[in-house]
């Protein structure tokens, strides 16, 4: 039957130290996945776009920080290069060929993307080698995990959160209460009226996609020192957070950070008591959302 | 009889004797293909003609099963590939661990697949357009995760090894070349004749009215989500039958018969060959097996060659060859009708 582990479970809930570990170690997949989910549901969002190919932007954003990283040896750099790069890629790739499939259906937009999928692996394939890089930890968190609880926390995972949360409170009240904010969420609703209106729609969605592309570049930057580099490496992440914004609701930024921290946490535990079956857990509780809320968690238009 | 009722009295044989005609046809093209295919082995002796073939009628059942939901109900299953790996796994299974005669095993796995496929279906065609293909898509992966993870009886990530024991049934031997050749190729054309009469029969319309506008089609009465259910389930069914040929002819099954990345492939042959026509799927079929054949053997680097013709048929054709030739043929048509 389906191995479980129920024992080692039940014993790291007992114990504080291992509870505070799997925590973290959920959260940090969690925030990833956040920020690459929030790029795909904003997105979603605004542009009605299902982009298939987000994952290599992930991909893309670990590889340029990685290169950044042994060019200059600067951390900050690095992860500016994995940001600012993808979001010149994203920009490109919306106004070149995504913006050419938008009147028409569905299956044509998956198939811009996933002929993308295929082009953007190979092409990270003949520049940096099919073989695992890793990036190595920069000199600057290389000091001693700190000890919560008995639980042992990398410091650099509590970068990660951090800058996740930013990442989650700037892009909430931005468009809450900004005017772009508003122009966005607008474009969201009626982008008709609102060109009608004289504001440039194309040039929103090339932000928006943008955005979204920056944001999966800076996960892929900042995963860069604690995973490993492989050509398809997006994949998994872009299935996950496929997952994440389906939980917590296409287009809404809350659902995808709930959602996100959920599926780490089912990860994180999952892989205790259900080894074998941890991404069957995840795949069994979208079906159990999705059957009881179609919409998902937060399924409402917000941006 | 009033004047309305008289009409429809001629109009109704007329239509029904149309059908009859165009299914004799059907028939008639189904012979004649499965004729050429069948003297096939005796004109060449190519055996990697007969495999091509072999892969061919698996991928191509497989592929217009999918596109019955997607091209002629509207729902885009991103799932439909489990039912291919179940298939290929069910059969393996059976013929592995019972020994049971290959008719036997045959019909097994398609009641098998009927009911998981009902129990998922039910589930599944409540829910509209792009969640429906995320809940397929879910249950794609939940069922390739059990398949992983259930080692003691799948294999886990070795899939079904150690080969699938093919007895001979009624002077057919499996493991003879040919005789698989001719069995999927009979497969292939009973499969294809079978989804014709489906896809032009009173419930194919019925589909397709459901794809055009469910709101009126349930207006007029019908009850859509038991038409999409069966749909769905029938669907399963054909997939299921392109699995067992594909774990014939490897001779085991592999968690990548239920990976996504089937129905991703599966998707895409129906936008290379076309929705719009019956026989695009299959058009399609033979076109990404020939493509991947040769692709792979001139260059390492499949995915772009591959991604660039994706992009050629989605930006450049927007649509599939067979609905390009089609209306080619049409406009053409009207030329010579305004010259004449």
């Amino acid at each position: 039957m389906l191995p479980l582990d129920l024992d080692a479970l039940t014993g790291c809930l007992a114990s504080s130290a291992c509870l505070v570990t799997q925590t973290t170690s959920g959260f940090i997949i969690g925030m990833l996945l956040f920020l690459v989910a929030v790029g795909l549901t904003l997105i979603f969002g605004v542009l009605k776009v299902v982009n298939f190919s987000h994952g290599a932007f992930y991909m893309f954003g670990a590889y340029f920080a990685m290169t950044a990283y042994q060019v200059s040896g600067s951390f900050a750099l690095a992860m500016l290069c994995g940001a600012a790069g993808t979001a010149l890629l994203g920009l490109i790739f919306e106004r070149v060929f995504m913006s050419r499939v938008y009147g028409s259906d569905v299956l044509m937009q998956l198939l811009v993307c996933y002929a993308f999928v295929l082009i953007f692996d190979d092409v990270v394939r003949m520049i940096w080698g099919p073989e695992f890089k890793s990036m190595g930890m920069p000199a600057a968190f290389q000091v001693a995990p700190l000890f919560i609880a008995g639980g042992v926390v990398p410091p650099y995972y509590l970068l990660l959160i951090g800058v996740a949360l930013v990442v989650a409170v700037v892009l909430g009240l931005g468009l809450a209460r900004t005017k772009i904010g508003k122009v966005i969420r607008a474009a969201a609703h009626n982008p008709g009226m609102v060109s009608a209106l004289g504001i440039n729609t194309g040039l929103i969605y090339g932000g928006v996609f943008a955005l979204g592309g920056m944001l999966a570049g800076l996960a892929g930057a900042l995963a860069a020192p604690v995973r490993s580099l492989t050509p398809g490496m997006g994949f998994s992440v872009l299935i996950e957070s496929f997952i994440v914004t389906v939980i917590g609701g296409m287009g809404s930024i809350l659902g995808a950070l709930i959602g996100a921290i959920l599926i780490g946490m089912i990860r994180s535990f999952g892989s205790l008591g259900f080894p074998l079956f941890t991404e069957g857990l995840m795949y069994l509780f979208m079906v159990i959302v999705l059957v009881s809320r179609p919409t998902g968690l937060f399924g409402k238009e917000v941006a | 009889m009033t004047e309305l009722q008289a009409e429809q009295g001629t109009v109704v044989p007329r239509i029904e004797s149309q059908s009859q005609r165009s299914r004799y046809r059907d028939l008639l093209i189904a012979l004649v293909a499965f004729a050429v295919l069948a003297i096939l082995p005796m004109l060449t002796g190519s055996k990697a003609l007969l495999d091509f073939v072999i892969r061919c009628s698996a991928f191509g059942l497989f592929a217009t099963s999918l596109n019955l939901l997607v091209g002629y109900t509207g729902l885009v299953s991103f799932g439909h590939g489990m039912f291919f790996g179940l298939g290929a796994y069910g059969f393996g299974l059976i013929m592995q661990r019972t020994g049971l005669p290959v008719p036997i095993a045959f019909v097994a796995t398609l009641v098998i697949t009927t009911l998981i496929a009902a129990v998922i279906g039910a589930i599944c065609v409540r829910l509209k357009e792009i969640y429906f293909a995320f809940v397929t898509l879910a249950f794609q992966m939940l069922i390739h995760s059990t398949i992983l993870s259930w080692v003691s009886l799948t294999g886990g990530d070795q899939g079904l090894r150690g080969g699938i024991p093919r007895p001979a049934f009624f002077g057919i031997d499996l493991s003879n070349h040919v005789h698989l050749y001719i069995t999927s190729c009979a497969l292939l054309v009973i499969g294809l004749l079978l989804m014709r009469q489906i896809a032009q029969s009173p419930f194919g319309y019925t589909l397709r009215m459901i794809r055009d506008n469910a709101t009126r089609a349930s207006f007029v009465g019908i009850d859509v989500w038991r038409a999409k259910l069966t749909i769905f389930v029938l669907a399963a069914l054909f997939a299921s039958t392109g699995g067992i040929i594909m774990a014939l002819f490897v001779s085991g099954a592999y968690p990548e018969f239920a990976y996504w990345t089937i129905s991703g492939e599966a998707i895409f042959i129906n936008m290379l060959g076309g929705v719009t026509t019956f026989l695009g799927p299959m058009v399609g079929t033979v076109l990404l097996l020939i493509l991947n054949d040769t692709v792979t053997r001139l260059t390492d680097y499949y995915g772009i060659v591959l991604g660039i013709v994706i992009l050629f048929f989605a930006i450049g054709l927007r649509k599939g060859l067979m609905d390009f030739v089609v209306e080619w043929y049409a406009r053409r048509g009207d030329k010579a009708g305004e010259r004449g």
